[in-house]
């Protein structure tokens, strides 16, 4: 049996422990506030975005001069994942599940024999995408040390697919990102950016929706309005992504506090009855000693 | 007098949202009044101030740096790329701005022509966007 000293070195650690975990489980809620305020009002620019675009897109579609980030090269050969997750580890199995889904996504591609390029966002997609396929990463982002992400930084990785498509560098461009259902539930998600999935222009009653002009005329303002949308097609996932990151962790936090309490009282638990056998065992031998006397 | 539905969205958040009379908005091709009852159109934007009318006064000035406008009759909704109230637009911070698109556009010399005049729309939107900041 561990002797006393021991045990309360380890009922100390712990204790010190869950204060840590308690603290962090407080930041990430805290964190995860902000994160969903920033999301909720990234919103309506992405839901107004998305009827525009469908009001062009079937001003343009069947066009044989469409845009490429509308259409995509035609080709369906070399596809690019941008992979979404957390700069920092101690949140769960949240990045753990998106890099496994990243990873089911990439074996299936290549199992049919198509080219997988890979951009990672984030510190620990990157680490756990690179032990394994280092040969495909093409880049990597990541946000460490930035406080909040804003639109400026989905900008530039929108920039960046842009160009890559320009170089014709791939064909086909999907975002692998965790889709924040609610705090304690991420879903790993693909979505396709590049041909673009056009949202259906919805008919709204009593307004001719289809006749709009243009000015200046449809083909400028789509090829301003497409780098757009993907910009804020990413920078809802970054938004997302960081909002889920910190739900998990801030569930993963709980759950380690719980265990921490737990762990204290079984240590504690341990610590008394250890104590009480060793004052027995020294009252029987002063009994004993007197007896024997 | 009648009135429209003016929505003013940035990627970061909603701005506006609500009737007025009139606004100005600044278009690609030159300003535009927009009253209600106009026929639908989508137009670009340049960088520009948009002005909001209400009881022939006007009420309200905000930045825009581009994007797009979506007019039906009954409603305009504008996507700004960026925007901000007028009234806190810092001088320092256009002034910083018009310098680095100037450089950029310096850089963008011996480039395509698409990337010179994008680089020139950018440096134009920043020239604006001094002038609201100074005139404010």
């Amino acid at each position: 049996m561990a002797n006393l000293k021991e045990l309360r070195g380890r009922i100390n650690s712990v204790k010190s422990t869950r204060k840590i975990t308690q603290a962090m489980k407080m930041v990430a809620a805290a964190k995860l506030r902000r994160a969903q305020q920033q999301a909720e009002a990234a919103r309506p620019y992405a839901e107004r975005m998305a009827r525009m675009l469908g009001a062009l897109g079937q001003a343009v579609a069947g066009n044989p001069d469409a845009p490429k980030l509308l259409v995509g090269t035609g080709a369906d050969q070399v596809h690019l994942l941008v992979v979404v997750t957390g700069d920092r580890g101690l949140a769960g199995p949240f990045n753990t599940n998106v890099s496994r889904f990243a990873r089911a996504r990439i074996r299936a591609l290549e199992s049919e024999g198509k080219t997988v390029k890979i951009l990672t966002v984030g510190r620990k997609g990157a680490s756990y995408l690179k032990r394994e396929f280092a040969s495909r990463v093409v880049g990597e982002v990541s946000f460490q040390g930035k406080k909040r992400v804003g639109f400026e930084d989905a900008n530039e990785i929108a920039t960046r697919v842009t160009a890559m498509l320009e170089a014709g560098e791939f064909d086909v461009c999907t975002l692998i990102y965790n889709r924040f259902r609610n705090v304690i539930s991420q879903t790993p998600t693909g979505q396709q950016l590049i041909p673009a999935e056009l949202p259906e222009a919805k008919a709204e009653a009593g307004d001719a929706q289809a006749w709009y002009e243009y000015e200046p005329d449809e083909a400028t303002i789509l090829a301003q309005l497409l780098p757009k949308n993907l910009a804020i097609q990413i920078y809802r996932a970054l938004l997302e992504n960081s909002a889920g990151f910190f739900g998990s962790q801030m569930n993963a936090m709980d759950n380690a506090t719980r265990n921490a309490g737990d762990m204290i009282n079984k240590l504690t638990l341990t610590y008394n009855r250890t104590r009480q056998a060793n004052i027995t065992r020294e009252l029987i031998e002063i009994i004993s000693g007197a007896e024997a006397l | 007098m009648a009135t429209f539905d003016l929505e003013l969205v940035s990627p970061e958040k909603l701005l506006l949202s609500r009737p007025v009379e009139m606004a100005i908005i600044p278009a690609a091709e030159g300003e535009m009044g927009v009253l209600p009852g106009m026929a639908p159109m989508i137009v670009a934007l340049k960088g520009g101030v948009i002005r909001v009318q209400e009881n022939g006064q006007t009420t309200e000035r905000l930045f825009v740096l581009g994007g797009f406008a979506e007019i039906t009759p009954t409603r305009v909704t504008v996507l700004a790329d960026e925007a901000t109230p007028v009234a806190s637009l810092s001088r320092a911070a256009a002034a910083a701005r018009v310098k680095e698109a100037e450089a950029a556009y310096d850089a963008a010399g011996s480039e395509t022509p698409e990337t010179r005049e994008a680089a020139m729309d950018r440096l134009l939107a920043a020239r604006e966007m001094a002038a609201a900041a100074e005139a404010a």
